[in-house]
């Protein structure tokens, strides 16, 4: 099978993948079917927490490809990310219809509050689902399209691409921020009451929400993949590794360059648009430089070219960042920030690159 | 442009507008039997003129050697071909109909100019086969790359290459590992996979024993011919070992050319034994 | 945190008046004046107006220091008397259990509402008081109080205060005073009828920016508008072309004022900036702890001012350099123990300093509370210079400029003239070569580190006296920051310095138009657009060594 092909030399991918379909089978077993007060019982708010974290991997694994394989440090695809989020949003304020606290069968209730008569044009649309789910895809491509096809065309590179992609990230937030712009402002967009039909209360789409976020995760990551073990991955790295020999030779630089951000980008969006109905609320804060770092670091944690380590990262940091800020939310960003410089010190490739350096050792004694 | 004849323009269906139209360098064309025309280059840094009036000529399938004490501007002179740095004026004209100097990089690559830099310069984290496989001509759009598998005959045409720089024993070493000789001899490889008709060669043998010298120098001799060569080296005894005794070496110094002619011609000219002697 | 100049003045003035009031009731008890000061009692006490005029006549003949505080009570119907009493009272607040205050300054409850009455005037009388009050201040020795005295009156001018400065007209010495007196008797002549006395007046209010020569302009204007008789439209163009001449200048100074504005953010922005410009352009280090950096310079200040809470007024003077020197220390700190195992892979650099700058927030947050802190600021810092009516220099923001200024000057001497810049230089150029002729480089980065570091604590403390302390503080200055280095041209202090002020005034001038938000995106936007456009800044390095 072609499909499974694309997993051939890739051991960390195979075993993602089992783990993703036992999860995928299970949580929604352990949830519905076994009684609350068993052991086994899986409550609706971990599958919820599973779930962001599974939206979360696939943002990693989207930072992985432009960082990991292309060498391009970005420091704002919490952007793209965000505004997958906002569609998904849009989309689930429409819904809202005339269950708001005002009652407006067309205008959300922050509208309504700041006196707005008719839906701006940009919220056209948005109550089919179908649209949304462009959107979501659309919107982050475009921004990253143009926004790569500026950069990489002028060959910008090195620390001025990520600092100008986290001023980007930067400049849409206090954009957004603004009650002007018809996002909702400093609160964003909340109180969501259903998902194509589906309750968001009910356990039932919040099982369904993890699932899809596996699915959607398997389904990015199986893309990932699938670009890298392609001679575009090769050329991926060449590029990483000596960007003008590969123009000597006559590659299009900064073409692969913005064709593998803009897919990025997507995937990043998807991402946020599944984050969404899951936590319940979007809002600028989604744009902020320092969320778009964090998912560069839970990269470097798990090991960066590896896909497969930007999810065990992702899942690795997000965890602890649960545990921390429930238990001992002084020292979350104390840890958060040590991590951050062991990890650059003392294990430039992550995790995956720590046990596969052990397994190594192992095998040839020395 | 008037406003009436731009509207003209947006209704007109038939109307083809330029960017639309893939830049297409035209075909090659050496029927004067000149490949390369550097004429009246001149290119400053911050008023320094790393290159100052350069006229200099290389014939279809020729093996030319430059030689030149340090900063006489060879690097400069390739960054210009190659499409790196732009002179200040002059004009640099790839047979009779392309110009370089409205082409960036990777056109100039696939309109048929490789080049090998003084570091050797391979990616460390592919193998040797990939590295090769890269560097091999084809089409370099990101669909076709995304799809690209070797056919057989490409697979073919790699082993042979392999076989030539003497690597079949490190084919899926990653290229990080190599020595530096074999690191310059895969660079060599790479460069004979992109099938350019004109080679710019930095400093080939910098780093080599003897042997691997002599080496090279039979195989940039080998490659005369089919494709035009043009060497930059150091290494007195290796370039009158390239150049023997009918081949046109030019002598580079302060950005322009200083002599020009056969190596025992250039040897005697007494401009250049000032240059290399006289300090 | 700004005290208008003009205010201040006027508490001034009636604070050293009722330290006289009080002393003159202590000490004068029964003597002459205060005798006199009975009789002016008595007759403001009395039921006819006729009484209370004369009244005034003679507080006038006697001129003493309460004079004027008296008057303005009574303007500001301020002053009661007791019924039974027959005495004066001050009542801020008419009510029973409120105060009363006696003219020696005697405090008594009011018992009863109705024991006391207000002391009432008419409108003659009031014009009476305001030309005594334009008199005194007129006749006063301070050139500076007479034009201010002049400029009250301008509000409302009545006969009485025409005569009042024709008569101090004749004998006035000053300029400005005399120029101010012309333009308020042709405010008043605009309300005349008589066509060459407006004409005249319109002359003399061409270019005047007082508010009350637009308003008396204005009003002619509208007055005359409907008036078809060729004098009357020709005075109302007269009156247009005078008003259009004073709003050109208007809005000159509200550009003016923009600069101003413009420049000291700017500054704001360079000071941040150009430690930045040291480390990045230097060591081609990306610090993103920098913000931070700057937040504990900030710090500094804050706890400088707690260590000596009696000397606030050098507080900030002993804090620059201590905070050069924390920030500093910091910056060696990460240097020595981070960055220099780094050196060479530049996105990892910018990742370790951000965890730093990450543990410095939660650390300062942990030490000091996650709250703001408040800076005071020094009063010699305080208040404004009034150029003239509508520009006036804050004067926080001249010191922020110049301040910024000389970081600057200092900045560049320490780099093109010491030991130590020369050394900074050859490494930034070709690092290999400095230390094969035997430039430690290991001490050099160290410096510099500390240097950009130490700068960045100096900013903090300037920062300290603009906006709130706290922990976030560092986060919202980084992006600025590398937004001036990255538009001025890596490795140029000039073109710091010029990258700044420019965003600083852009951004000024975008305000008013898009709003204090959208500016900031509009700015980054176009710097995004520019670095694509110019990736080396506004005053690239060209070369070899550039091209890397």
């Amino acid at each position: 099978m072609r499909l499974l092909n694309i997993l051939k030399n890739d051991r960390g991918g195979q075993i993602m993948m089992l783990v993703l379909l036992i999860m995928a089978i299970l949580v929604p077993i352990f949830n519905l079917m076994v009684p609350e007060n068993h052991p086994l019982h899986v409550p609706t708010y971990t599958v919820t927490l599973m779930g962001k974290y599974l939206t979360l991997a696939l943002l990693a694994v989207a930072v992985d490809l432009v960082w990991g394989y292309l060498g391009i440090l970005t420091l704002g695809h919490g952007a793209f990310f965000a505004l997958g989020g906002y569609a998904m949003g849009m989309y689930l304020m429409r819904q809202i219809g005339d269950r708001g606290v005002y009652g407006n069968p067309e205008l959300p209730d922050f509208m309504v509050f700041l006196d707005w008569k008719e839906l701006p044009w940009f919220w056209q649309g948005f109550d089919q689902f179908w649209f949304a789910a462009i959107m979501i895809m659309l919107v982050p491509g475009l921004l990253a399209f143009i926004f790569g096809w500026l950069a990489f065309r002028s060959r910008v590179s090195g620390v001025y691409l990520s600092i100008i992609t986290q001023a980007m990230t930067y400049a849409l937030m206090l954009a957004f921020y603004r009650n002007e712009m018809g996002f909702g402002g400093n609160n964003g967009l909340t109180d969501f009451k259903d998902l194509v039909g589906f309750s968001l209360q009910e356990d039932t789409t919040r099982i369904a929400l993890f699932v899809l976020s596996a699915v959607a995760l398997a389904i990015g990551y199986l893309i990932c993949r699938y670009l890298m073990n392609s001679r575009l991955g090769r050329v991926c790295i060449a590029v990483r590794d000596s960007e003008s020999r590969a123009r000597f030779m006559g590659y299009r630089v900064e073409n692969v360059k913005l064709w593998i951000f803009v897919i990025s980008a997507m995937l990043a969006g998807v991402a946020g648009a599944l984050y969404v109905p899951q936590v319940g609320i979007i809002n600028p804060n989604e744009f902020s430089p320092i969320n778009s770092i964090e998912i560069v670091v839970w990269v470097a944690v798990g090991g960066r070219a590896t896909l497969y380590g930007a999810v065990i990262g992702a899942l690795l940091i997000n965890y602890a960042k649960t545990y921390f800020t429930a238990e001992l939310p002084e020292v979350w960003l104390f840890a958060l920030g040590g991590i951050f410089v062991l990890v650059t010190l003392l294990l430039p490739k992550g995790v995956t690159g720590l046990i596969a350096g052990l397994k190594r050792h192992k095998e040839v004694p020395a | 442009m008037s406003i009436i004849s731009t509207l003209e323009q947006i209704t007109d269906r038939h109307h083809v507008y330029p960017f639309l139209v893939p830049a297409q360098a035209p075909k090659l064309d050496v029927s004067h039997n000149v490949l390369l025309y550097l004429e009246d280059i001149t290119v400053s840094f911050d008023g320094f003129k790393a290159i100052n009036n350069l006229n200099m000529y290389i014939n279809d399938g020729e093996l030319r050697c430059i030689i030149g004490p340090n900063g006489a501007g060879k690097t400069t002179m390739m960054d210009i071909i190659t499409g790196k740095t732009q002179p200040d004026s002059g004009s640099a004209w790839f047979g009779q109909t392309i110009n370089l100097l409205e082409m960036d990089e990777p056109a100039i690559a696939q309109a048929g100019i490789g080049r090998k830099f003084q570091k050797p310069t391979v990616f460390e984290e592919l193998s040797v086969w990939e590295n090769l496989e890269l560097a091999m001509a084809g089409n370099r759009n990101v669909w076709s790359i995304l799809n690209a598998r070797l056919n057989s005959e490409q697979s073919a045409m790699l082993l042979e290459t392999i076989e030539l720089i003497g690597l079949q024993a490190n084919t899926q070493m990653l290229a990080g590992r190599l020595s530096h000789g074999q690191k310059q001899w895969l660079e060599i490889g790479m460069l004979l996979m992109q099938k350019p008709r004109l080679l710019l060669v930095d400093e080939p043998v910098a780093g080599m024993t003897h042997q691997e010298m002599d080496r090279t120098a039979e195989l940039l001799i080998s490659l005369a011919g089919r494709h035009s060569v043009v060497v930059v080296e150091h290494d007195m005894d290796f370039v009158r070992n390239l150049a023997g005794k009918d081949r046109t070496v030019t002598v580079l110094h302060q950005g322009s050319v200083l002599s020009e002619g056969t190596m025992s011609k250039v040897q005697q000219d007494p401009k250049v034994v000032e240059v290399y002697l006289g300090e | 945190m700004t005290v208008n100049f003009r205010t201040l003045h006027r508490y001034l003035l009636s604070c050293i008046v009722i330290f006289f009031l009080m002393s003159a009731g202590f000490s004068m008890a029964g003597t002459a004046p205060n005798a006199k000061l009975d009789e002016v009692s008595r007759l403001l006490m009395s039921k006819t107006f006729d009484d209370k005029s004369r009244a005034l006549d003679v507080l006038v003949e006697q001129s003493q220091p309460r004079t004027a505080e008296l008057l303005h009570l009574l303007l500001d119907s301020r002053l009661y008397y007791h019924k039974k009493e027959k005495q004066l009272y001050i009542i801020a607040d008419y009510d029973t259990g409120k105060i009363a205050i006696d003219l020696a300054g005697a405090e008594q409850l009011i018992k009863k509402k109705r024991d006391y009455k207000k002391i009432i005037l008419n409108n003659n009388l009031r014009g009476q008081i305001n030309r005594i009050l334009a008199e005194l201040g007129l006749n006063s020795n301070d050139p500076q109080q007479r034009e201010n005295a002049v400029r009250d009156l301008l509000k409302d001018i009545t006969p009485d205060t025409v005569l009042a400065l024709k008569a101090r007209f004749t004998i006035e010495e000053s300029k400005k005073v005399r120029e101010m007196i012309r333009i308020a008797l042709a405010i008043n002549d605009m309300k005349s009828s008589d066509e060459v006395l407006i004409s005249n007046a319109i002359e003399q209010l061409n270019g005047s920016l007082e508010q009350e020569s637009r308003g008396a302009l204005v009003t002619f204007i509208d007055a005359t508008e409907t008036l078809d008789t060729p004098e009357a439209s020709a005075l109302n163009k007269q009156a247009q072309i005078a008003l259009k001449g004073i709003e050109d200048k208007v809005q000159y100074y509200g550009w003016l004022e923009t600069l101003y504005f413009g420049l000291s953010l700017g500054s704001v922005l360079v000071l941040a900036g150009i430690g930045l410009a040291i480390t990045f352009g230097v060591m081609g280090v990306i610090n993103m702890a920098h913000g931070e950096l700057i937040m504990i310079g900030a710090y500094t200040t804050y706890v400088i001012q707690l260590l000596m809470p009696n000397h606030i007024e050098w507080s900030i003077l002993v804090a620059i350099p201590a905070a050069f020197l924390v920030s500093g220390l910091v910056g060696i700190a990460i240097e020595r123990g981070v960055i220099r195992f780094l050196y060479g892979r530049p996105l990892e650099t910018l990742l370790a300093t951000f965890g730093i700058s990450l543990i410095l927030q939660q650390a300062v947050r942990s030490i000091f509370s996650p709250l703001n802190r408040s800076v005071e600021t020094p009063e010699w810092m305080s208040g404004l210079i009034q150029i003239n009516p509508v520009f006036s220099l804050t004067l926080s923001r001249l010191y922020i400029i110049v301040f910024c200024l000389m970081v600057f000057v200092a900045l560049l001497l320490v780099l093109k003239k010491t030991a130590l810049g020369l050394q900074v230089r050859a490494v930034s150029q070709n690092r290999a070569m400095a230390r094969a002729m035997g430039v430690r480089s290991n001490r050099v980065d160290a410096l510099t580190f500390g240097l950009g570091s130490g700068v960045a604590g100096i900013a903090g403390v300037a920062l300290s006296q603009l906006t709130n302390v706290g922990p976030n503080m560092g986060q919202a200055y980084i992006i600025d920051s590398f937004m001036v280095v990255v538009f001025g041209g890596v490795g140029n202090l000039w073109g710091t310095l010029v990258a700044g002020l420019t965003l600083g005034v852009a951004n000024k001038v975008l305000e008013p138009w898009a709003g204090a938000v959208l500016a900031k995106v509009l700015m980054l936007i176009f710097i995004i657009l520019f670095i694509q456009k110019r990736p080396r800044g506004l005053f690239p390095q060209r070369g070899r060594a550039a091209e890397g």
